[in-house]
């Protein structure tokens, strides 16, 4: 905890991810105007003491949808890792468990999974299933699911060889009991880095969906349908588009720079 | 100054302290130690109490926390501390060697041997060419690989231990060093291949004339190698004396208590349990007003406890102590313990039907294709109550029996494992409940064998669910199990990382016995610890034993440990049950001429000019040799029949049964003509 807190890469990415969190907790009682209230007399209002950040092609105050909009982002990112995660980790350890035949199937569809751009395997998803938050969420888990199963895989092969677990089939233990007792504390930090480091990209990724269409949908307000829809005009009206972009990196940056921190503590 | 610039060595009023968070800990305080050019200085002590501290010291190569805060370090007459870097890389290179424990690890794992050894010669002489080559293959001839040319060829992995330890060896005495620092050169290697590498070192010693510091936790090896003594313990120097003042007539308590807790060669456990030494080695840094052994000292006095003593001169030998005209009479440990272990009935081996029966089990493990038999056709009893000791070389397939016999595999088709007369599923997961009990282990590294994550109360508790206990029994007999195992109740709640190696080998063996079994399979469980722990070890195990009446097969390669605690003795080589008897009559005689070479390779069995030595490495698992397994190496191969075949294992009346051509009256006649 000590070296949590002289970590300065740690303490900076928390205290950007904080104030995020605040602003998708606490967004709609703390934007001064209402952003998704249009004035259409003053629409690409460039920034002013009335629209901090200026306002967008319906006259919309830009200050408040970035704040707002940090919402849907970080309820759905988060919810995909975590789904990602917990699927990956029960994975990572069966595979890493039992090897053999279910180690060489499945590590040969993950390497195939990977060879494909993530973008496009999730875009086949919510083409299949239809696009909603809930969706979303649910494709962006399934796709990440490989990716740490694979971590956990690695980490769990070197525990598999150790006596406790011996030890544990000697006195009868079911595989099951194995897995999820004996061994998954002793990979679970190394699942927790993973999921750090995954969140980032979620983040990137349900960014990403939003704006070719199918990730947020209109009308809440998001990062990635506002860069969507403005950066035609980025020329004349940069505001409409800069504000959410540096939004979208800040909240990227800060959760790397809480999993770089975590990877340290972790590896000490 | 003539005088010190002829040492090899000097550590002057060393002191050696590590940066641990903001503190400094001390790990080595006033080391005074002089190596003679030509002679042999054995650092001896347990782990922890400063011996590699100081062998990394004699190069300056402490870790990055670590630092010489006080004293003079002298190699040939100069300061290692006041050296430039360009010069101290010039002493590394011309002047010091050092050889470590892990051969494997010293070795590129990229690169042939012959190109790694070239460097050598490339470095510190500037050769070039088929010069170097020549020297290569002539330094491999004198470290006694037959086959120089080949194994310049070869990678590292392509070798076996001894080998590459020879190598590591080869290439330090290339540069013809004023120094060479052995670490603990043998620990990694089996009995028959470390006498070998200790042979092969005493006699390139006189050689080369090299003065060498042999740092080892072995008293026995230290006893055979070297010329001069000093026995560290805390980070300081207790004794120093010449071999024969150290180990004929030692003068301090610790030195003393080290040499009584070694199983001595022949001891048995019916003439009472072995000595220990009680307490804790201080933590590393701890500072304490009196002598640094006051708490675990028989002889101590209040003396001892307000003030620490010094170096005192006893004419040519040192000792840290108040009183070294008493310390040949420091009160014996294990009085007490006789009183309250009763020496296990001895081999209840009646007519009787064996409680347990192995019935010729093979273990064939598949290898890209080639098959790679671990064991073969092994039969085996073993009856309530008694210790079937199993020896043999790594890859022996000791740890295949014993992964067969509690279910972490299966055997091949055909191979049996009764229990009470009863047909055992080959995997634990199939066996019943009752048998699960029944069988359980004791693994060789505790680290690996607790988990971790889990704190000691768990890791028992998990095991005592075997015994399907209500809650309050439970805790009851948890309670009753870390007592028995003498474990503080406080460490309950800690993790094992917070524990000693003695207290988590204490930990695996009060899970072990959780469940009441009646057969434990023990394997190598003292092998990673220190000798005093390993003797206090020794004692639990007989003391569970005489109190639960349990049966172990006890694996191990110290034949000393194996004759102490076993009734009968099993012998594998190469998968193959070579030979099994009761202790007596395998250490007796007549023997197999392997289990023969094994306890010649036994130091303190033989004066060293009778030692057996094995030519050649074991062969390979992959390519076994046809005919008896053992003709490659055997010094009593009789001809054309052992290389064709196979003896059978052919027992005399007594349980005693043996697999060589040769009949046990002629091996008696001939082995008794070698030891008169």
């Amino acid at each position: 905890m000590r070296a949590a807190l002289r970590s300065r890469p740690l303490l900076a990415g928390a205290a950007i991810l904080l104030f995020w969190i605040a602003c998708a907790l606490f967004g709609s009682r703390m934007t001064p105007l209402d952003p998704y209230a249009d004035d259409l007399l003053a629409t690409l209002a460039a920034p002013s003491s009335a629209h901090w950040f200026g306002t967008d092609q319906l006259g919309r105050d830009v200050f408040s949808r970035v704040i707002v909009g940090a919402r849907d982002i970080l309820i759905v990112a988060p919810l995909a890792t975590a789904l990602g995660t917990l699927l990956g980790t029960a994975l990572g350890l069966a595979v890493g468990y039992f090897r053999g035949a279910l180690d060489t199937i499945v590590s040969r569809v993950i390497e195939a999974l990977q060879a494909l751009p993530l973008v496009i395997v999730a875009l086949m998803g919510l083409a299949a299933i239809g696009t909603s938050n809930f969706t979303v969420v649910l494709v962006i888990g399934f796709v990440f699911t490989p990716l740490i199963a694979r971590t956990v895989r690695s980490a769990t092969l070197s525990e598999v060889d150790l006596d406790y677990v011996a030890a544990a089939r000697v006195r009868g233990d079911s595989a099951f009991a194995i897995m999820f007792v004996e061994i998954l504390p002793n990979v679970l930090p190394v699942a927790i880095v993973e999921m750090t480091v995954r969140l980032g990209y979620a983040i990137f990724f349900v960014a990403t969906l939003s704006f070719i269409g199918f990730g947020i949908q209109p009308p809440s307000a998001d990062w990635g349908i506002a860069i969507a829809e403005n950066y035609s005009l980025i020329g004349s009206y940069w505001w409409t588009v800069l504000f959410d972009a540096g939004a979208t990196a800040s909240l990227i940056i800060a959760v790397n720079l809480v999993a770089d921190g975590l990877q340290h503590l972790a590896e000490q | 100054m003539s005088a010190q610039a002829s040492d090899a060595l000097r550590f002057e009023h060393v002191d050696v302290m590590y940066r641990v968070g903001a503190h400094e800990r001390r790990a080595l305080s006033d080391l005074n130690v002089v190596i003679r050019t030509g002679r042999t200085y054995g650092l001896v002590g347990e782990s922890g109490c400063g011996k590699s501290t100081a062998a990394l010291a004699a190069v300056r190569y402490l870790a990055r926390n670590g630092r010489v805060s006080a004293g003079r370090i002298l190699v040939q007459g100069r300061d290692l501390m006041a050296l430039s870097p360009l010069e101290l890389r010039q002493v590394r290179r011309h002047s010091v060697s050092m050889v470590y424990q892990d051969p494997a690890r010293a070795l590129n794992p990229s690169l042939r041997i012959g190109r790694q050894m070239a460097e050598v010669f490339e470095v510190s002489e500037g050769l070039k060419g088929s010069a170097v080559q020549e020297r290569v293959a002539a330094m491999l001839t004198r470290v006694q690989i037959a086959n120089p040319r080949r194994v310049m060829g070869n990678y590292p992995h392509e070798l076996s231990g001894g080998m590459q330890q020879r190598i590591v060896i080869a290439m330090a005495l290339s540069k013809h060093p004023a120094l060479l620092i052995l670490d603990e050169p043998t620990t990694g290697l089996d009995a028959t291949v470390e006498a070998e590498v200790l042979d092969l070192i005493a006699r390139l010693r006189d050689e080369f004339n090299t003065s060498i510091l042999f740092i080892s936790h072995s008293l026995s090896v230290i006893n055979r190698m070297c010329d001069h003594v000093g026995v560290l313990y805390a980070g300081e120097l207790v004794e120093e004396g010449s071999n024969a003042e150290i180990f004929g007539d030692p003068r301090h308590p610790y030195t003393v208590a080290l040499l009584r807790c070694l199983p001595r060669f022949g001891r048995r456990k019916t003439q009472g349990p072995l000595e220990t030494i009680p307490g804790f080695l201080p933590a590393i840094g701890s500072s304490t007003r009196g002598c640094v052994f006051v708490e675990r000292c028989g002889n101590a006095t209040d003396h001892c406890r307000a003030q620490a003593p010094p170096a005192i001169d006893l004419g040519g030998r040192l000792t840290r102590c108040f009183y070294p005209e008493r310390a040949p009479d420091l009160p014996h440990t294990a009085e007490d313990a006789i009183v309250r272990t009763t020496p296990a009935a001895t081999a209840p081996q009646g007519p009787g039907a064996p409680l347990l029966r192995a019935h010729n089990l093979s273990k064939t493990y598949r290898l890209g294709g080639r098959a790679l038999r671990a064991l073969h056709e092994v039969s085996l009893e073993l009856w309530a109550g008694e210790t079937l000791g199993l020896v043999g070389e790594s890859g022996s397939g000791k740890s295949s029996l014993a992964s067969l016999l509690v279910g972490l595999s299966a055997p091949d088709a055909g191979g049996e494992v009764d229990l009470d007369g009863e047909r055992v599923q080959p995997l634990a997961g199939e066996r019943t409940q009752a048998q699960r009990k029944a069988l359980q282990m004791v693994f060789q590294n505790p680290g690996s064998a607790l988990n971790r994550s889990q704190t000691v109360r768990t890791l028992i508790q998990r095991s005592l669910r075997l015994l399907a206990l209500p809650q309050p029994q439970r805790e009851q007999r948890l309670r009753q199990l870390a007592a028995a195992v003498r474990l503080p109740e406080q460490h309950l709640r800690d993790k094992p990382k917070r524990l000693s190696g003695g207290q988590q080998q204490r930990v695996s063996i009060a899970r072990a016995f959780a469940g009441a079994p009646r057969i434990v399979v023990c394997d190598e469980p003292t092998s990673a610890l220190d000798v005093s722990v390993q003797s206090a070890i020794l004692n639990l195990l007989l003391e569970l034993q005489a109190g639960q009446q349990v049966s172990y097969l006890f694996i191990s390669h110290d034949l000393n440990v194996v004759n102490f605690l076993a009734d009968r003795i099993a012998v594998l080589y190469l998968g193959r049950l070579m030979e099994i008897g009761p202790t007596e009559a395998i250490f007796t005689g007549p023997q197999h001429p392997y289990t023969e070479a094994l306890l010649s390779a036994n130091p303190g069995a033989h004066a060293h000019d009778e030692r057996i030595r094995l030519q050649g490495d074991l062969p390979g698992a992959l390519d076994l040799p046809g005919g008896c397994v053992f003709h490659t190496r055997c010094p009593r191969k009789i001809g054309r029949i052992c290389e064709e075949r196979e003896p059978a294992l052919l027992a005399d009346g007594d349980g005693h049964a043996m697999r060589c051509h040769i009949p046990p009256a002629e091996l008696a006649r001939l082995q008794s003509g070698r030891d008169s």
